[in-house]
């Protein structure tokens, strides 16, 4: 299992780019006109929000990958990008909320598609983990997560589309082609913090799929040395337990 | 594949027919809904975007009633079993339920809109019919098919009841806002007005979407 591979340089690379990020949002970036310091979590709220979706589409791609092939080894990647996601997710609806409350005077603000989008996909994944619980073989349990996650992976950009018809525009779209106005220096400072987040959130799933693999090994060599008598029975687990 | 889905629908509309588990239950499940929805906003009447509100999501949380119960024959009488052993494509049994839980929306529709008509509705939605029905069709036809695939996820967990509701209302979430929002100006106290067609055409999309997804991946959920 090489799910190591590229750790250390992917852990350096994040552990410069982060405190650089925020280093450039204190100290480079310019307060904004018009919401002052508090537009600065902006910086952390964006960033995060797209590498959660992007999670989430991730989690769906490796859906894919293990019903085409059924090499299990996809089903504990999509499991683990679902759940970085989900982790990274609540710090995405924490900040937006302070945001909100921040610069509209509301902790959460219903017409704003972008917020309400998000929490709706939250609610949705956040059914990830019990779905894989209540299902005890673990085959199925694979087969039967990878079938939700590649048709959650479809309804997020779906949920977006709806949402932003429903609801009027007043979200600051910093993406779209008139998110243009953001300034250079502004820019520069988004995009080493998006480049940041991403680093981060790759380098925390393959934490995360390094050490599932290594308990996978590891039982794998009690069980050479003592046998099926001598190891503990499994908990039921969410997790992927074994390849 | 034709005569696979048609007897399959055969099957489960005689079920229906002879033991009554799903349509009278939703039925009963929406009229109650509707007395909730009365006392609980304290309103004899109403008309535009709440009309259009309390319609669909009663009219959802009646079909997630539908979803729970769809497959449930399949598995505690060993149907699954007995249909992996059958030598036909097993996509037919997705399109067969799908059919299925769709008649039954449009079976509780018939008698649940006219009852919400008459009991919370102000201005009677007469002229805007067509409008209306086409609305309905494809609403139910994205619910049939999302439905039809969580069932048969949910079905095969410990905690089926939890489950397929908890999935489900997220990702029915997009239907729910296109319905609403193209029904509120057909509800509208001084008469219908004019329709806005983008939302047929964002349910149409989002039935196409679920769709084929549906078609391509119910397959891995009946592998033995």
């Amino acid at each position: 299992m090489t799910f190591g591979r590229g750790l250390r340089a992917l852990s350096i690379a994040s552990a410069v780019l982060i405190p650089g990020a925020f280093a450039l949002v204190f100290f480079y970036a310019p307060n904004d006109a018009d919401q002052g310091f508090v537009q600065k979590i902006f910086y952390l709220h964006v960033p995060m929000a797209i590498v959660t979706l992007c999670g989430f589409v991730a989690g769906g791609v490796y859906g894919i990958k293990h019903l085409r092939s059924g090499d299990r080894a996809h089903d504990l990647r999509s499991y683990v990008a679902i759940h970085m996601s989900l982790i990274l997710g609540v710090g995405v609806l924490a900040t937006g909320s302070i945001w909100a409350r921040a610069s509209w005077g509301h902790w959460w603000v219903w017409d704003e598609p972008t917020l309400v989008s998000f929490l709706i996909v939250f609610l949705l994944y956040a059914c990830y983990q019990p779905l894989r619980f209540s299902i005890e073989d673990p085959e199925r349990q694979a087969r039967y997560a990878s079938v939700f996650a590649i048709v959650a992976g479809a309804f997020v950009p779906l949920n977006f589309l709806a949402v932003r018809m429903a609801e009027s525009l007043s979200h600051p779209r910093v993406l779209s082609t008139t998110g243009g106005a953001m300034p250079g220096d502004m820019r520069i400072t988004f995009l080493v913090a998006l480049v940041g987040m991403a680093c981060l959130f790759v380098t925390l799933c393959k934490y995360e799929l390094a050490s599932k693999a290594a308990s996978m090994q590891l039982r794998a060599l009690k069980r050479r040395l003592a046998g099926d008598d001598g190891l503990v029975p499994l908990n039921r687990s969410a997790a992927p337990q074994q390849l | 594949m034709t005569g696979t889905v048609a007897a399959l629908i055969r099957k489960d509309l005689q079920l229906e027919r002879r033991a009554f588990e799903s349509v009278p239950a939703m039925l009963m499940f929406s009229i109650s809904i509707f007395v909730l929805f009365h006392f609980g906003l304290d309103r004899g009447a109403l008309a535009g975007d709440l009309a259009a509100g309390v319609l669909w999501v009663t009219l959802l949380l009646a079909a997630v009633l539908g979803m729970n119960r769809l497959f449930v024959a399949e598995r505690d009488q060993g149907g699954f079993d007995g249909f992996l052993m059958a030598p036909v494509d097993r996509t037919a049994l997705f399109v067969a339920k799908a059919i299925v839980l769709f008649s039954f929306l449009v079976a509780v529709e018939l008698v649940a809109v006219p009852a919400f008509v008459v009991l919370l509705l102000d201005p009677s939605p007469g002229q805007a019919m067509p409008e209306l029905l086409a609305v309905l069709v494809l609403a139910d036809a994205g619910i049939a098919v999302v439905g039809t695939l969580i069932g048969a996820l949910g079905v095969q967990t410990r905690a089926r009841d939890l489950i397929i509701p908890l999935i489900a209302l997220p990702l029915l979430v997009p239907v729910v806002i296109a319905a609403a929002e193209a029904t509120a100006p057909l509800l509208a106290a001084q008469g219908a007005e004019p329709f806005p067609a983008r939302w047929l055409a964002v349910l149409a999309l989002y039935d196409a979407v679920f769709g084929l997804l549906a078609y391509a991946v119910f397959d891995f959920l009946l592998e033995e």
